[in-house]
């Protein structure tokens, strides 16, 4: 077996310096009768050639996005990776290595998690920013905990332009801790009204802008409203090359940021692994889940990092910790710091304002087929289309052109009939001006 | 200073002089600043092509608050970034002995696999129709993972241990209010990893300690006199943390079984057992599965990690979606609650989308490659390893638990050094210096001043050999009064030891522009 190093000369010797006749003298602790005496019947070992056919074969069964004209979006999005990304993040030393428990010898790791906490500040004007969550969805629900840890409340408002599924995992986390949630009705319009919903109970409101449907959301107003009971403004977004364009969250008084940051170095890879990017004010710190780096200086005087304020942390609280989370992305945000730092803002500027010009034309062209309306008056690069008809039909004809044309609605919200004729459209800048007129051309035949 | 561990985590002063060089590198170790004090905000190391003039559709929102990202262009931000990337240990370094994380060899041809654009360049919402192969490798793996622990169905959106832990005390709840029942008490031993007790706490459950024994195992006596109708289940790690296997865990779980209790079991140290034992032979209700460890998923520097959580027949309709379950002769993969139908209870979703694809991909290539024969042999191979070390060290360094074998991982404490003035932090430091990353310090809790050596089955004879010869080296340096040694390591590491008190009692968690004199003056 390639990689097991020992030859059975070697595991004899070893065996004899033990001062045992075999290996299964040393699993005496193991129940009689539950140590299995033979290999279990399942294929035996393989070949790197023989695991490459095995492995291609189910690739090739699926269809890469690269390989059409692509337009879904919804939380996780088709941007274009520079190759020096890629190639980095496998250097050994960052793809092999574990936490920085041993700060002397991780400042690699360390650097770049600091390195990415700032960036992440910066991107969403927030004092600090922790280093990653596994992903959006899930730092949302840890948004959530934190913020009744801070007002010692236990009500959530969602807005309805919450991504359906990062809703479906705070209900459930809620569910099992004993938390209220208040979820609004799908919002595909962006008319809902969540004043009504915030009262001297409620602990946060979770605003998702750009929402599901695409709509860009006035925060401010929204952060006055909670503040003024008590509550605190949790602000969500699921695209973070939004940012480079849009007012961010930080500057309209949100109190924690949640975003998914996969769209910034790292590839759909069928939902995961993603980076969950978490920032909040410094005042709250102490409330933060999941690991933070920071600065300090070795025995010699010099600058360097290490993980801390660890006593928030599950391996020094135990049950008392703020979260039970005990990794971060590392690698996916490793992915993201590249990325990002390739970009620099004059990058992501400019890669913010082709995504937001593909979406307006490509809008434009779907707004043109007849029967077809877009239903937002603000978006980024991602906006809902009412189609004549079943949505998740269209998209099934369209896949059949070889089209792949955005996120029937119903498919994340089956029991809703009123959203059974919505599909919620994503554009970036690897979309070329020929995949915007297949699309147009393709909806057209279909309808 | 000392954290509650009792580790200190203040350094003493250094005793050598700084650095003598003009740059202060030092050879190849490149002293490198930080993005924010190279980058330019004018620089990019991205070309992109001319935006199409249209009329924004931004309304009133577009970006005023500047942005204060500076830039690298490629050749500057590959030289960062490979510079950083030098100041790590690694396990392609050398032997990443850290009990309880399992750092074995990272597979190249898994990487490979993972960037197949069939799997890195799909959707997780695209029309199912155009991913068929990607929901046959989720059931392939998950058929893989029910064999091996001899469950019923397995969910595998966690996204990481800790989450698949919340995951599995989730559906136990779910089974006992599904069952009109109210219980409200979680067992954790005291050797239990953190996340334990943190996740019981998190869904809403109150814990109760379970002393060790002077072997490191559970007591089913213990168990029992803890039991009553208020108790949901216990948390039980198997090997446990001691890195012995738990010899009465079918008395324990026939006894939580009888009280109308639940067996979670902590399936971080499963890579010990894979083809020799299937926990759902001895009991376990639900276990998650850390995939980055003993399917050998690259730890990336802190994650990203996947923990797929198996299920017994008690719970196995309670799984969230996505999960594969059995079916008569074949396994099936259930993506949503609707396809589930009536035959199962999803509890809910934990995360968006299907969970760790990039690293299902990973972990499948490494249990085609090992086959069912390679993965029993390496579970063999890396109980052999940790119980070479044991005996290599037994005499200097104490045997906690006797003649007993150790499983993957063999525990000392720190008496060995009593009387030395070197303490288990100094012992680990003086380990960077001989080119070793430390093992697990100060865990488990039970025993005093904790190191934790896992060697895995990646180690060849010959590495295990130097490793053990240097450790004797420096036991016995230890002992024979060369403390200061030990107080000044490491000295030849990138970095001295770091100020944790300081860190910790004025965060700085971000770069900030440094202010002019006049304005910094106090």
């Amino acid at each position: 077996m390639r990689y097991l190093p020992h030859s059975d000369t070697d595991r004899s010797a070893m065996l004899a310096r033990i001062g045992v006749g075999a290996v299964d003298e040393l699993f005496v602790d193991v129940p009689e009768g539950m140590l299995l005496d033979q290999v279990l019947n399942l294929p035996r070992a393989k070949s790197e050639f023989e695991v490459e056919q095995v492995l291609g074969r189910m690739a090739a069964k699926n269809v890469a996005a690269g390989s059409v004209p692509f337009f879904v979006g919804a939380g996780s999005y088709r941007h274009h990776v520079p190759a020096s990304v890629d190639h980095l993040i496998q250097r050994s030393e960052f793809l092999t290595s574990y936490t920085p428990y041993q700060p002397e010898v991780s400042q690699g790791t360390l650097q770049y998690l600091f390195e990415f906490q700032t960036q992440v500040a910066n991107l969403t004007a927030m004092e600090v920013a922790n280093a990653s969550m596994y992903d959006g969805s899930t730092g949302t629900a840890e948004a959530v905990l934190m913020a009744h840890r801070l007002t010692r409340r236990r009500k959530s408002v969602l807005s309805g332009g919450l991504h359906p599924q990062y809703r479906a995992v705070i209900e459930t986390v809620s569910k099992m801790a004993g938390d209220t949630v208040v979820a609004l009705p799908a919002d595909p319009t962006a008319t809902e009204d969540l004043f009504a919903e915030i009262d001297e109970e409620t602990s946060c409101v979770v605003v998702q802008s750009p929402s599901f449907y695409g709509h860009l959301i006035d925060l401010k107003p929204i952060a006055e409203k909670a503040h003024a009971v008590g509550a605190l403004l949790v602000a969500v977004f699921t695209e973070a090359v939004a940012l480079g364009a849009i007012e961010p969250p930080g500057a309209q008084d949100a109190d924690i940021v949640v975003g998914e940051g996969q769209s910034i170095g790292n590839p759909l890879t069928f939902g995961g692994p993603y980076v969950g990017l978490f920032a909040t004010r410094q005042k709250f710190i102490r409330q933060m889940p999941g690991r933070l780096c920071g600065e300090t200086v070795d025995a010699e005087g010099r600058r360097g990092f290490v993980l801390t304020l660890s006593t928030r942390e599950q391996h020094i609280r135990r049950d008392r910790a703020t979260s039970n989370i005990c990794t971060n992305s590392g690698l996916c945000c490793l992915a993201f710091t590249i990325h990002m730092t390739l970009l620099g803002e004059t990058g992501l500027r400019r890669l913010a304002e082709l995504n937001h010009a593909n979406a307006v034309a490509l809008a434009e062209s779907l707004s043109a087929v007849p029967g077809v309306d877009v239903l937002n008056d603000t978006f980024f690069n991602e906006f809902t289309v009412r189609v004549p008809g079943d949505g998740a039909e269209v998209i099934e004809k369209l896949a059949e052109k070889g089209v792949l044309g955005g996120l029937p609605v119903s498919r994340l919200e089956p029991d809703k009939a009123e959203l059974a004729n919505l599909i919620v459209v994503a554009v970036t800048e690897t979309n070329t001006d020929a995949d915007r007129v297949a699309y147009a051309q393709a909806l057209k035949e279909v309808l | 200073m000392l954290n509650e561990q009792g580790r200190p985590t203040t350094p003493v002063t250094a005793n050598t002089a700084p650095n003598e060089t003009f740059t202060a590198n030092r050879g190849l170790q490149v002293e490198e600043p930080l993005l924010f004090e190279i980058g330019r905000h004018d620089v990019t190391g991205v070309d992109l092509p001319e935006p199409p003039r249209v009329e924004s559709r931004l309304g009133r929102h577009k970006r005023l608050t500047p942005l204060d990202l500076p830039g690298l262009s490629e050749p500057e931000a590959v030289r960062h970034f490979v510079r950083l990337s030098q100041k790590n240990y690694a396990i392609d370094t050398g032997i990443y002995p850290l009990g309880s994380c399992t750092m074995k060899h990272n597979p190249r041809l898994n990487e490979k696999m993972a960037r197949l654009p069939g799997f890195s360049d799909i959707h997780p919402l695209q029309p199912q129709s155009t991913v068929s192969g990607a929901l046959e490798l989720i059931a392939e793996l998950g058929r893989w993972l029910l064999e091996t622990t001899g469950m019923e169905s397995v969910a595998m959106s966690p996204k990481a241990g800790a989450h698949g832990e919340a995951c599995g005390m989730m559906a136990i709840k779910t089974a006992i209010e599904a069952a009109g029942e109210k219980r409200s008490t979680v067992l954790v031993p005291e050797s239990a990893h953190g996340t334990n007790p943190a996740t019981a706490a998190l869904i809403g459950f109150n814990v109760v300690d379970i002393p060790a024994r002077d072997d490191g195992s559970v007591d089913p006596e213990a168990v029992k006199s803890l039991l009553n109708d208020d108790v949901a289940g216990i948390m039980l790690t198997n090997p446990n943390t001691c890195g012995i296997f738990e010899r009465d865990v079918v008395a324990i779980a026939d006894a939580v079984h009888a009280a109308g209790g639940y067996f979670y079991a902590d399936g971080a140290n499963f890579n010990a057992i894979v083809g020799k034992v299937r926990p759902g032979d001895l009991g376990v209700d639900a276990m998650h599965i850390n995939l980055h460890k003993t399917f050998s998923t690259p730890h990336g520097g802190g994650g990203p990690g996947a923990g797929p959580v198996v299920f017994s027949k008690r719970l196995a309709t309670f799984a969230p979606v996505p999960f594969v379950r059995r079916t008569a002769d074949d396994v099936e993969f259930i993506g949503t609650r609707r396809e589930a139908g009536d035959s199962a209870q999803p509890f809910g979703r934990i995360t968006a989308f299907h969970g760790q694809m990039g690293m299902f991909v990973r972990a499948l290539a490494y249990i085609l490659s090992h086959g069912s024969d390679g993965l029993r042999q390496a579970s063999e191979d890396a109980v052999l390893n940790a119980n070479y070390i044991r005996v290599g060290l037994r005499d200097l360094m104490g045997a906690l638990f006797g003649d007993r074998p150790c499983m993957h991982e063999v525990l000392f404490d720190d008496s060995f050094l009593e009387g030395t003035g070197v303490s288990t932090l100094d012992f680990a430091k003086a380990m960077i210096d001989e080119g070793f990353h430390p093992m697990t310090m100060y865990f488990p809790l039970v025993v005093h001043g904790a190191m934790l050596i896992e060697p895995t089955e990646s180690e060849s004879k010959a590495s295990l050999d130097l490793f053990i010869a240097t450790l004797r080296d420096l036991v016995m340096r230890a002992q024979r009064g060369e403390a200061e040694r030990f107080h000044q390591a490491p000295q030849l590491a990138p970095r001295r030891r770091l100020d944790e008190t300081r860190a910790a009692r004025t965060p700085k968690l971000r770069w900030e522009k440094p202010q002019p004199y006049s304005e910094a003056a106090e």
